[in-house]
């Protein structure tokens, strides 16, 4: 295939990636978005193999079908409640891959066509440079926040005395590095060049709490972007180029979406360190003396049956006890009574953006009924009943009230204006940002202790009775 | 005019001559540096070309994202990861000359890892928009 019939065919499979982001603008169109995306990546791969600097099919064909059938295997296994470790788990391979290209292509710049060995473009050598440093802080990032969410490590943050010293000098290293290997094109610059930026991907993301997940993984999707746009960049692709900065783009906006939910700045979350200093924050400090008032799940049965309207406030305490098909039951249930029964998420709900939608669906939840922060707000001074479950921190009135609160500022879900405020929790314990709730001592706050998931369970069951 | 002044003119003009059409040559390979100079100039760094298409495209991904409904962001993550295994086009030239070689394995493995993350990815997206059809009620 000649080069110009090349671009031609990359500029379809280009367009077909953007039509692919454009279908998700709606649920109805998303399924056609995927499908876009296939196709555009079946366009891309069948021009590069038929491309003459591909002569030998034999190890390409062995390594898709392996590749192939592990992701498969892994796409068709997964709990929906393990996504966020899958799609971080993704973004270390793509990471990974854009390591492997570099290295190639640099040691076979001749079948890029960017010069031959030890005498590569400048330009090109930057751009390697460039692709390869994110490319393998992307990759270790990304393994530092799968050990997180899956639980291999814990969740809290880890903070050590110069961390942001010992950054900032491997900041600085990976920058003398890429100087060095564009001027001398040395071995020992590319390879020193990858370490380097291994252990900054590995020691950026270890500080970086639980909680704030959904910004890290955003943040390493926006990576995985930006490495494939400088690898597009040295191979003189368009087709990379115009992916990389499409899903740089998408992560990057992705990050500031939840930072936004959170009231913190991009900075702040990657400086990490956040949530460590538990119970510190303001009045609610003395609450170990106020009375707390707990019903069972026939009590709340009760209330929620007898109410005209519900909604159900759900957060990663719902998606760690898998609660959500259960929840859905007694929604159900509910609805028959003649109670409308809605869902209002909160941007940073769960460990990545979208998360609690997702649960939400996988339980048959019409996506009709699942209501954003900025539109339901306003609807909790005309109802009954807000059934918190999982969620603690983006309820929390502090946000709009205590400045000296460390989530000040942060937009929450106005569930204190509800009649009835029921929050199913485990225990008294606070939030991951460390502040108590001031909600759980109000009168007309109600606590269901126990599990999310049994709890559901049993309010169906007392709602049958 | 007798033999001898004939002879020192024709030297002269001889002379002359030369130094005529040495400075013409010069005047020549001038001539040549300067086109040279303006077709370096007309042509587009290649490098300067690829911006141009990595800044729109920035514009294009921003404009589409903002569009995308909040309820979709897991879908998008994971499409967006299984879009940027692109990447594998670069694997494949690197996997796809004859015989063997250290960039060969590389090609190779990078070419293992984009398909997991393409098959995978894709997949993971379907899964997760089947469940976004609309509920019959």
């Amino acid at each position: 295939m000649s080069a110009n019939l090349s671009a031609i065919f990359y500029l379809v499979a280009s367009v077909c990636f953007i039509m692919a982001l454009r279908g998700l603008s709606s649920p109805e169109t998303s399924r056609a978005g995927n499908l876009y995306g296939i196709i555009g990546m079946t366009v891309a791969v069948a021009t590069t193999l038929a491309s003459p600097e591909v002569v030998s099919y034999w190890m390409i064909l062995v390594g898709i079908l392996i590749g192939g059938a592990i992701g498969t295997l892994i796409a068709l296994r997964i709990e929906m409640t393990a996504l966020p470790q899958l799609v971080a788990a993704f973004h270390s391979l793509v990471g990974l891959a854009a390591v492997f290209v570099a290295g190639a292509a640099f040691y076979a710049p001749e079948s890029y066509g960017i010069g031959v060995r030890g005498a590569i473009k400048t330009a090109s050598l930057i751009e390697m440079s460039l692709g390869l440093a994110i490319g393998a802080i992307t990759f270790t990032g990304s393994v530092v926040a799968f050990a997180k969410l899956q639980g291999l490590v814990t969740g809290k943050p880890l903070v050590f005395a110069g961390q942001h010293l010992l950054n900032a000098g491997l900041g600085v290293a990976i920058v003398l590095l890429c100087a060095w290997l564009v001027a001398t094109e040395a071995p020992a610059a590319f390879w020193l060049l990858c370490l380097v930026a291994l252990a900054l991907g590995f020691l950026l993301i270890l500080p970086i709490g639980g909680a704030d997940m959904p910004v890290v993984i955003s943040m390493l999707n926006s990576y995985s972007g930006w490495a494939a746009a400088g690898i597009g960049f040295t191979l003189q692709n368009n087709l990379l180029i115009v992916t990389g900065a499409l899903v740089g783009a998408s992560g990057a906006i992705l990050s500031y979406i939840m930072c936004k939910g959170m009231n913190r700045s991009i900075f702040n979350v990657i400086l990490g360190g956040f949530g460590t200093d538990g119970g510190t924050a303001g009045p609610a400090g003395a609450a170990g003396d106020k009375a707390v008032k707990s019903g069972s799940a026939e009590d709340a049965a009760f209330i929620m049956k007898n109410a005209r309207s519900v909604i159900v406030v759900p957060g990663y305490g719902m998606a760690v006890a898998q609660a959500q098909h259960a929840l859905r039951e007694m929604a159900d249930l509910l609805k028959k009574e003649g109670v409308e029964v809605r869902y209002a998420i909160h941007p940073v709900a769960g460990r990545m953006p979208g998360h609690m939608n997702v649960l939400l669906a996988e339980a048959n939840v019409s996506y009709d009924d699942v209501v954003e922060l900025e539109e339901i707000n306003r609807d909790f001074a005309a109802t009954d009943v807000a059934f918190v479950i999982g969620a603690n921190d983006v309820t929390n009135p502090a946000a709009k009230t205590d400045p000296t609160s460390p989530i000040y500022g942060m937009p929450i879900l106005d569930v204190e204006r509800a009649q009835t405020v029921l929050f199913v929790k485990r225990s008294m314990s606070s939030g991951y940002a460390g502040v108590d709730n001031e909600l759980f001592f109000r009168d007309n706050t109600m606590m269901l202790f126990g599990d999310a998931k049994k709890m559901c369970e049993e309010i169906v069951k007392a709602l049958g009775a | 005019m007798d033999a001898n002044q004939v002879s020192n003119r024709a030297g002269q003009l001889a002379s002359d001559a030369e130094m005529l059409a040495s400075n013409l040559r010069g005047l020549a390979v001038d001539a040549g540096q300067m086109a040279q100079r303006t077709a370096e100039a007309a042509q587009l760094s290649p490098t300067i070309a690829a911006l141009a298409v990595f800044v729109l495209a920035c514009f294009v991904g921003y404009y589409v994202v903002w569009r995308v409904t909040p309820a979709l962001h897991s879908p998008l993550m994971a499409v967006t990861n299984a879009v940027s295994s692109v990447i594998i086009v670069g694997a494949l030239i690197a996997a796809g000359p004859a015989g063997l070689g250290f960039a060969k394995v590389m090609g190779f493995l990078a070419v293992v890892l984009a398909s997991v993350n393409i098959f995978g990815g894709f997949i993971v997206t379907h899964r997760m928009l089947q469940m976004f059809k609309k509920k019959p009620r």
